[in-house]
């Protein structure tokens, strides 16, 4: 049986303050797929995804990624394949210039110049901003910000891109966009954590429904979506 | 966790003896009410949400480090950093907020010896900061980077000093000889200056390209006040090293109450004026030095009071607005 | 990762309830005379010890508890180690030629007795009392409105920007990753400007938020001065409360540098 692209068996994590956030979260994504991670605020949508590289580490339960059993000396390797896309994008942006962020992860990787660049250029396009290299990132529209965290994420070419609440804040034409943007990559593994129903409908065939800190519901978008005695009971519209 | 002592500069109590610390007291309620005047004169109404949360700044801002070598690395004090881009009074003013913040709500650093931790990173890395980046901005003219490179020496400087500084005071008090607090203090931080630098001079390469416009050029009055106040502050520094309180000797007070020969020679009216006054514990000698200095860090004082109100006799300068 | 802001520690205990005012004072000048004891009246410190204790068990805490938390300046004693080998004056020779300065062991255990307990009594103010009451006690006790304003707006903002360095952290932590077979992290300058970056980058959402903040508070009215509500005069039976742990205090210092030394 080949590996598949996230698995995450027995996953149990509680804050320091004793505060249980997930528990034995088990979920398997196949290369390819388009898994939306869906629930109520405080269900545990981004504590996962902050465990699938590596920021939060779990007591129980274990990790793979393409394989690769998540552990200290994998965290490197991980952060290589699992792209992670924040909240908000001022977190994301802390160069002065959109070159220097999209750059971060080939240099820290400490790939070559030339390549560095191509990767720059390749994410910048990626998410049609490929003539914003020179600009301050800083002054950027919300929905300018997103993709250039997008593209920060892209340029290290990962395995799976994780993205958390992909078009809070934007507005609708911006919201299009990046929907538009995150249809055409084609083949990319995507996980997103969403309220934004629709978004989830047009862009993720399957959907896991996330309460208390468990997986509650795992299926078809098609499928889940129609029920909305199961949506309703976990904090959810059909949007 | 036994590094933790010699890279943060936050003089728990204990250490300090009660005369120093109390020294420590007065000179920064002297320099901080100097600040309280001074800003309000500045900034207006603004001036509190815009420290207040610029202290918060500060306290986040050492949370951002950057791995050095095995192991360790090197973060932010910020008070050079914070000066450059508010001035330094404001800067003392919220780099006093974190430090008393700091030893109130966590321990970090005691409470009579507040007095002389504020100091030391509050107003004598303030102020030295400051002077230097003016100082060497001034000198390399139309360098491209001289703003960068100047703001980088300050900072340096004014982590190096601050450590030297604190060594002074744990000598004079008998808690560490000087001649192994000293060149420990000033070797250790002579490196992490390096980091302050570093992240310094990143910080405003950040600020400058993208809001360009929150970075003035320092105010030839505000330039010449931190000159004479940083200058004075090392003065008398330097005196108290050179005193004979800061002996080599580790017992420091204890020792020159003994060595009243080396003491008479130095005699001077101030004793005279206070011939049986005994403190418990420490000698008059050394209260006469004590208070000599004490006298002496007044005056820098009021020469930083009266300099802004002569400057202003002469060219009346438009509060400077923070938009 | 950042520190939660509260030692507090809520309660009901008499202490707890104590004048903030009475309290702040006491603090101050319990530490002020722990350091005022001279060095060699042994017998001060269990006498001080006893005060503590005794100041632990008005605020229903375990005096043991107390002294192990009293320990957390510890690691400095560090820079007091040389006092064992330089101070001149008789010593005690171990083996292997080091040799234990008498005076030098006396001074290094007097710090560390006068450090242990005054953390302990910094602790018993922050543990008993809220930092809602702390700013109102030093606002009372007539510390200067704008720096208690400081203090209150760095506190009410330090999680919230402790926060965003957090994920600032956190964000730089998921892009930093390892290639196969290349050596990971860039150049030394690299890092150093990168984490200047994040600094400079939290310091305009910090100064924006400030406007903010300022033009909220313009808009309630604000116009320079923070107000506040004029304190209540301090009570006979607050300040009586406060005199017994300087009573103490005094009768000790008093007894160590007549009779202990």
């Amino acid at each position: 049986m080949c590996p598949a692209m996230i698995e995450i068996e027995g996953l149990s994590f509680s804050y320091p303050d004793g505060q249980r956030a997930l528990s034995d979260i088990s979920l398997r994504v196949e290369a390819g797929e388009r898994v939306a991670l869906v629930g109520p605020n405080g269900a545990g949508k981004s504590t996962l995804l902050l465990h699938l590289n590596g920021i939060l580490r779990a007591a129980d339960g274990a990790i793979r990624v393409a394989g690769v059993a998540l552990t200290d000396r994998t965290l490197g390797q991980i952060r290589a394949m699992v792209g992670l896309v924040f909240q908000n994008p001022d977190d994301q942006l802390f160069s002065p210039r959109v070159f220097e962020d999209v750059a971060f992860g080939p240099l820290h990787m400490g790939l070559p110049e030339d390549e560095v660049r191509a990767r720059v250029e390749r994410a910048l396009t990626a998410v049609g901003m490929s003539t914003y290299a020179d600009r301050m990132s800083y002054h950027l529209s919300l929905g300018e910000k997103k993709r250039i965290a997008l593209a920060t994420v892209l340029s290290m070419n990962p395995r799976v891109l994780a993205l958390d609440e992909p078009s809070s804040g934007l507005d609708p034409r911006a919201r299009r966009s990046l929907i538009r943007l995150l249809q055409g990559l084609d083949g990319q593994t995507l996980l997103i954590a969403s309220h934004d129903m629709r978004l989830v409908r047009e862009l993720c065939p399957r959907m896991v429904i996330l309460d208390g800190g468990a997986i509650v519901a795992d299926g078809p978008t098609e499928t889940l979506i129609e029920d909305s005695a199961l949506l309703e009971q976990h904090g959810l519209e059909r949007g | 966790m036994f590094l933790k002592p010699i890279l943060a500069m936050h003089i728990p109590d204990g250490f300090l003896s009660a005369p120093v610390a109390i020294v420590g007291w007065l000179v920064t309620a002297v320099l901080v009410g100097l600040a309280l005047r001074e800003v309000r004169d500045r900034l207006g109404d603004r001036q509190i949400p815009l420290m207040g949360v610029l202290a918060a700044f500060v306290f986040a801002a050492q949370m951002i480090n950057f791995p050095v070598a095995g192991g360790t690395s090197g973060h932010l004090i910020g008070g050079t950093l914070v000066a450059v881009l508010l001035g330094p009074w404001a800067a003392v003013l919220v780099m006093t907020t974190v430090v008393a913040v700091q030893a109130l709500l966590f321990q970090d650093g005691g409470l009579l010896a507040l007095g002389f931790n504020v100091f030391n990173m509050g107003i004598l890395a303030v102020f030295v900061g400051y002077a230097v980046y003016v100082w060497a901005r001034r000198a390399l003219g139309a360098q491209p980077q001289a703003m960068l490179i100047a703001a980088a020496l300050g900072a340096w400087v004014s982590v190096e000093l601050a450590a030297m500084a604190t060594a002074l005071e744990l000598a004079i008090s008998g808690t560490s000889p000087l001649d192994v607090a000293l060149p420990a203090m000033a070797g250790i931080h002579a490196l992490i200056g390096i980091g302050e630098a570093l992240i310094t001079v990143g910080a405003l390469a950040f600020v400058r390209q993208t809001r360009p416009d929150l970075l003035g050029a320092p105010s030839a009055g505000v330039a010449r006040q931190s000159a004479l106040i940083a200058a004075g502050l090392v003065i008398a520094l330097a005196i108290a090293f050179a005193s004979p309180l800061a002996d080599s000797d580790p017992d420091g007070l204890e020792r020159v109450a003994e060595d009243k020969a080396f003491i008479d020679k130095a005699e001077d009216p101030v004793y005279e004026v206070l011939p049986d006054y005994t403190v418990p514990g420490i000698d008059d000698e050394a209260l006469t030095t004590i208070i000599a200095g004490v006298i002496g860090v007044l005056i820098v004082a009021g020469i930083g009071f009266a300099v802004p109100r002569l400057v202003r006799l002469n060219a009346p300068e438009k509060v400077r607005q923070q938009q | 990762m950042y520190r939660s802001f509260e030692r507090y520690q809520p309660g009901q205990s008499p202490l707890h309830r104590a004048d903030p005012r009475v309290k702040v004072v006491v603090t101050f000048a319990l530490i002020g005379g722990i350091a005022l004891t001279p060095t060699h009246a042994w017998p001060a410190y269990p006498a001080l010890w006893t005060l503590v204790a005794g100041l632990a068990a008005l605020a229903r805490f375990s005096a043991w508890r107390m002294a192990r938390l009293g320990a957390v300046a510890l690691p400095f004693m560090l820079a007091a180690l040389p006092l064992l080998i330089t101070v001149p004056g008789p010593a005690w020779t171990l083996g292997g030629g080091i040799a234990i300065s008498q005076a030098g062991l006396a001074r290094f255990v007097a710090i560390l007795l006068k450090s242990w307990l005054s953390v302990q009594v910094a602790l018993l103010l922050t543990m008993t009392t809220s930092f809602a009451d702390l700013v109102w006690a030093l606002g009372s006790l007539r510390v200067p409105g704008t720096l208690v304003a400081l203090i209150a707006f760095m506190v009410r903002y330090s999680t919230t920007l402790g926060e965003e360095a957090e994920r600032l952290l956190r964000a730089r932590a998921a892009r930093s990753a390892h290639a196969e077979g290349r050596p990971a992290g860039g150049t030394l300058f690299w890092r150093a400007r990168v984490a200047g970056g994040m600094v400079g980058n939290l310091f305009l959402r910090s100064y924006e938020r400030s406007e903010r903040v300022y033009a909220a508070m313009l808009a309630r009215g604000y116009a320079g001065e923070m107000r506040r509500l004029t304190p209540p005069p301090l009570s006979w039976r607050a300040a009586l409360a406060g005199a017994v742990p300087l009573l103490w205090l005094g009768i000790v210092e008093l007894a160590a540098m007549l009779w202990w030394q």
